[in-house]
């Protein structure tokens, strides 16, 4: 069984979903992501990793346009989703953004029911037509969230009353029911304890069937129990791209391996 | 690794017992409890000041929530209010004062055989000046409203003469009778006779609050309704305009406005109006509202308009601070959902910053509810005996404000003002407390719904 | 590896279980010598010596075993303290079966010294029991050095010692064939001899994990293979 595991991690190149090529990120004066190219495929997990202020998390936000509302923000170089440029003039964030969803650091539900949380995404998009589609959009998305049998009975108490990790499955919940082809996720476990870490790692393996994940941790570990593929950003650059299992092992760059074994780098 | 080594060695260290206070603990403990003193004394200090205000204000104003009044019968005669005898309304349109007062001196003629032939030096003219100067008035209303009841006796309810409820107020004494033109001991004694008569009795004072303004001889009959309905005219259309406005500005700042030098000076500039004076708005309402834009003047809308320009800033600043503790992570969860910017606005941030702008609302709304100073220049301070009509049209009768009239009363000779004013400051208070206590109500609720 | 680690406890902790390693080199590498020494001069109390001192290698085993298991588990290393961490575990593994191959040595030396000694065939054991030994230095130092170079010249170097297996095979063959009271002596000769190339083969593997610990590839070109007895059918004529 262990092995059918480890030949389904190693998967073979699926087809690519983001394909990114010299994208340059300015913070007003400051090169914050220099030449950055990386092919990001469908039903993977991709993590970033790097120290703090590498860039790591601006780069995954380019990815959905949240940089856009920082307005000394400026994105050069292609960036395309399926082919389509993302930075197209024709392109609006906001349709984009339902394309590509996104979680973040901090468990952020909206002080709403648990119901409304779900359901904003829909409502907003209109992807559904009556109540009794909502209601089926509202538990499809809590069952894949992986929270639907803890909130069944309380589906219209406050999203804010559940626990940390709770919350945070309520999130991806909330982020999967706009049904996005991509989920990005900026350390979605760094305010939670390893019970409900290990919950939301199971989660995310769950949703690689469905979904392309790019996660962005501190934890090198997760990293290497999530992930199929792991990009290493250092100082606004991509260090180095490539399996997990390789770059935990024998990564290629000094700099890669003096980051993963914990040597000041 | 190596900073371990390369830190210098410490010290010997000392072995001190726990159980001795050391000098330098001594001093610190001392400088604590010497600092906590003053802090109680300024709290305390502060918390006199605002009982003696308080116990002045509410020993001067209670008793103009207390009026006297005196009863007596009067005969409406038909040869005097009614010559033609067809009880024409036209014919009574036409009565004066002068009609009816004889019929009041017959009354209080009566009221002087009855009561006071054992009280030496007591005239009928002195009896008759123990009745308010409103008397007359208030009969040819009686009379003009109910022409059927003319040559019937009725019994009527008279204010009594500032002075004789002053007497029952014991802001008048035998004493200080015997100095004043205006009131003999002899009335007072006839008063002290009514009273055992059950002709004169002192009782809560409804027509305070609802009463229009009277004039310098007739502090017993002057009220606060005219200035109660200007101040909640004006409130209106504070209310109504720098509400909608002040969040639209705040909203479109906080949330929409890039960056530039543009919004910097305009933000500067809303904070510096905060700080101007009040007077400067009634300058500019003055030129604009009236010179310019020929509003009448004394009207609520002006006051309104003036007070509008003065609450904005309030409104903005406090509006943005609470758009702003409003956590960006909600803005982001909704903006990474795929919502525009304003659905992330109308649907998240501005219900969760809605407790904190109402606030600010009706905080902004108490400072224009008790604010005189603009008002006096746009003509507000103005005598009016007349009620504004009903909104919109009142907006434009013209009508006072509770501060101003206060500033007003305070003018007036007759001590009776005195008092009446401070019984204006209660009833701007109680208005203040209450709309702060809505405001505390609101915020808790709005924030309990989360 | 210049680079130290920011946890220098880690640092410290890692270097500890390769200084283990060393002094288990150390002992393995002693107790050749030995073994072989007192099977040329039928030194039975040497012989003894051997075998007392395995004792101590596989105890030393067994504490680089518990001290990898346990930087693992709290340390989680990756990369190359991984690898570290593995090949460490593995070149243990290697030298206590050295350890045990000497101590084999060693029983056997008892026994021997009670026959009368073949000739020539002694000193021809000890000189391939140098030759494993010197290939087990050159080893530990390329792991110390980390040094692919030499550790690709060990590897090499197992061709030699097993033509010299191969001669000491024949040789064994003939005189057994010549003689057949010779046979019990020959068959405790050869099964030394055996395990002396045996020895050449751990040190051929401690070579591969060198090889792998600073490239993090197995090395996969097939190395010189020299022991061709398994295909010989017929005696060979001496």
């Amino acid at each position: 069984m262990n092995d059918m595991r480890i030949v389904e991690r190693d998967v073979d190149t699926q087809a690519i979903k983001f394909d990114c090529e010299n994208v340059q990120v300015y913070y007003g004066d400051n090169h914050a992501i220099k030449d950055v190219n990386v092919r990001i495929e469908s039903n993977t997990v991709t993590a970033f990793i790097g120290p703090s202020g590498c860039g790591k998390s601006t780069f995954l936000r380019c990815l959905n346009r949240m940089n856009d509302t920082i307005d000394i923000c400026r994105v050069e170089g292609k960036l395309s989703l399926d082919g389509e440029n993302i930075y197209d003039r024709k392109v609006d964030p906001v349709q984009l953004r339902a394309k590509v969803g996104m979680v973040f650091q901090k468990p952020n539900p909206f002080p709403k029911s648990i119901y409304d949380n779900i359901a904003y995404g829909p409502r907003i998009h209109g992807l559904v037509d009556s109540k009794a589609d909502l209601d089926m959009v509202v538990e499809r998305s809590l069952r894949r969230g992986a929270i639907w049998d803890e909130v069944k009975d309380r589906l219209h108490a406050p999203g804010t009353g559940l626990s940390g990790g709770q919350q945070q499955r309520l999130c991806i919940a909330r982020a999967v029911a706009t049904e996005p082809e991509v989920l990005l996720m900026d350390e979605p476990c760094s305010a939670l304890d390893p019970i409900a870490t290990a919950q939301v790692e199971e989660l995310i393996e769950e949703l690689r069937t469905n979904f392309s994940v790019i996660i962005v941790t501190h934890s090198m570990q997760q990293a290497a129990r999530v992930s199929q593929r792991t990009a290493f950003f250092h100082l606004g650059e991509l260090v180095e791209f490539g399996k997990t299992g390789d770059i935990f092992t024998n990564p290629k760059d000094p700099r890669t391996e003096s980051y993963i074994t914990g040597r000041i780098g | 690794m190596t900073d371990v080594t390369a830190a210098p060695a410490s010290p010997a260290r000392k072995t001190t017992s726990l159980y001795e206070v050391s000098a330098r603990t001594r001093r610190r403990n001392a400088a604590e409890k010497r600092f906590r003193f003053y802090g109680l004394s300024a709290v305390l200090l502060g918390l006199m000041a605002l009982i003696v205000l308080l116990s002045s204000i509410l020993s001067q104003g209670m008793p103009a929530f207390r009026q006297t009044y005196v009863v007596m019968d009067v005969e409406l005669r038909a040869d005097k209010l009614d010559k033609n005898g067809n009880r024409d309304p036209a014919d009574m349109a036409k009565l004066t004062t002068f009609a009816v007062a004889p019929l009041i001196k017959q009354a209080t003629q009566t009221v002087a055989t009855e009561l006071g032939s054992d009280i030496e030096g007591l005239t009928d003219k002195m009896v008759g000046a123990m009745i308010s100067k409103e008397a007359p008035g208030q009969l040819l209303r009686f009379v003009r409203a109910n022409p059927e009841l003319i040559g019937t006796t009725q019994s009527f309810e008279f204010l009594a003469n500032g002075r004789i409820d002053g007497y029952f107020k014991g802001r008048v004494t035998h004493e200080s009778a015997e100095m004043d033109n205006n009131i003999s001991v002899q009335q007072l004694d006839l008063a002290d006779a009514m009273v055992a008569e059950g002709m004169m009795e002192t009782r809560f004072n409804w027509a305070f609050l609802t009463a229009p303004d009277a004039s310098d001889q007739r502090p017993e009959a002057a009220g606060l309704g005219v200035a109660i309905l200007g101040s909640l005219y004006m409130m209106m259309v504070v209310l109504c305009l720098a509400l909608p406005i002040g969040v639209a500005s705040s909203i479109y700042l906080e949330e929409f406005a890039p960056q530039n030098w543009l919004t910097d000076i305009i933000e500067v500039n809303i904070s510096n109006l905060a700080a101007v004076p009040s007077i400067v708005f009634g300058i500019l309402g003055l030129a604009i509202f009236i010179n310019f834009a020929h509003l009448p003047q004394s009207a609520p809308i002006v006051g309104g308009l003036v007070l509008t320009l003065m609450t904005l800033p309030t409104i903005i600043i406090s509006t943005r601070a609470a758009l702003k503790s409003v956590p960006p992570s909600i803005a982001d969860a909704a903006l990474g959902l795929g919502a525009s910017k304003m659905q992330t606005v109308f649907h998240h941030i501005l219900p969760l910053a809605m407790p904190g702008i109402l606030t600010g609302a009706i905080i902004g709304l108490a400072q224009a509810l008790g604010e005189t100073a603009p008002l006096l220049l746009i003509g507000m301070v103005a005598f009016v005996r007349e009620y504004p009509a009903a909104p919109p049209e009142g907006l434009f009768d013209p009508a006072t404000a509770l501060p101003v009239q206060v500033y007003n009363w305070t003018q007036r000779s007759d001590p009776a003002f005195f008092e009446r004013a401070s019984g204006a400051i209660i009833v701007l208070l109680v208005f203040l407390v209450l709309m702060n206590t809505l405001a505390i109500i609101l915020r808790r609720r709005f924030e309990r719904r989360w | 590896m210049i680079e130290e680690h920011i946890s220098s406890v880690y640092d410290r902790e890692l270097e500890a279980v390769q200084a283990h390693i060393m002094k288990m080199g150390g002992l393995v590498e002693t107790a050749i010598l030995d073994a072989a020494t007192s099977l040329e001069n039928r030194d039975e109390e040497l012989a003894a010596a051997v075998r007392r001192q395995d004792l101590q290698i596989d105890e030393l085993e067994q504490r680089i075993n518990t001290e990898a298991a346990r930087l693992i588990a709290l340390r989680a290393p990756a990369a190359g303290d991984l690898r570290t961490v593995l090949t460490v575990m593995k070149i243990s593994g290697n030298l206590e079966r050295m350890g045990d191959y000497a101590k084999n040595i060693a029983k056997r030396t008892s026994v021997l010294a009670q026959m009368t000694p073949i000739e020539g065939a002694t000193s021809d054991l000890r000189r391939m029991a140098q030759a494993v030994e010197l290939m087990l230095k050159d080893a530990l130092d390329s792991y110390i050095h980390r040094d692919v170079d030499l550790a690709q010249d060990v590897r090499v170097r197992d061709g030699d010692v097993d033509q010299m297996y191969n001669a000491m095979f024949r040789q064994f063959l003939t005189y057994m064939m010549e003689d057949p009271r010779h046979i019990t002596g020959c068959m405790h000769l050869h099964f030394i001899a055996k395990n002396i190339e045996r020895m050449g083969d751990h040190v051929t593997s401690i070579a591969d994990q060198v090889i792998y610990l600073v490239s993090g590839e197995v090395p996969t070109e097939v190395r010189p293979k020299a022991d061709h007895t398994a295909f010989i059918t017929t005696p060979t004529e001496g």
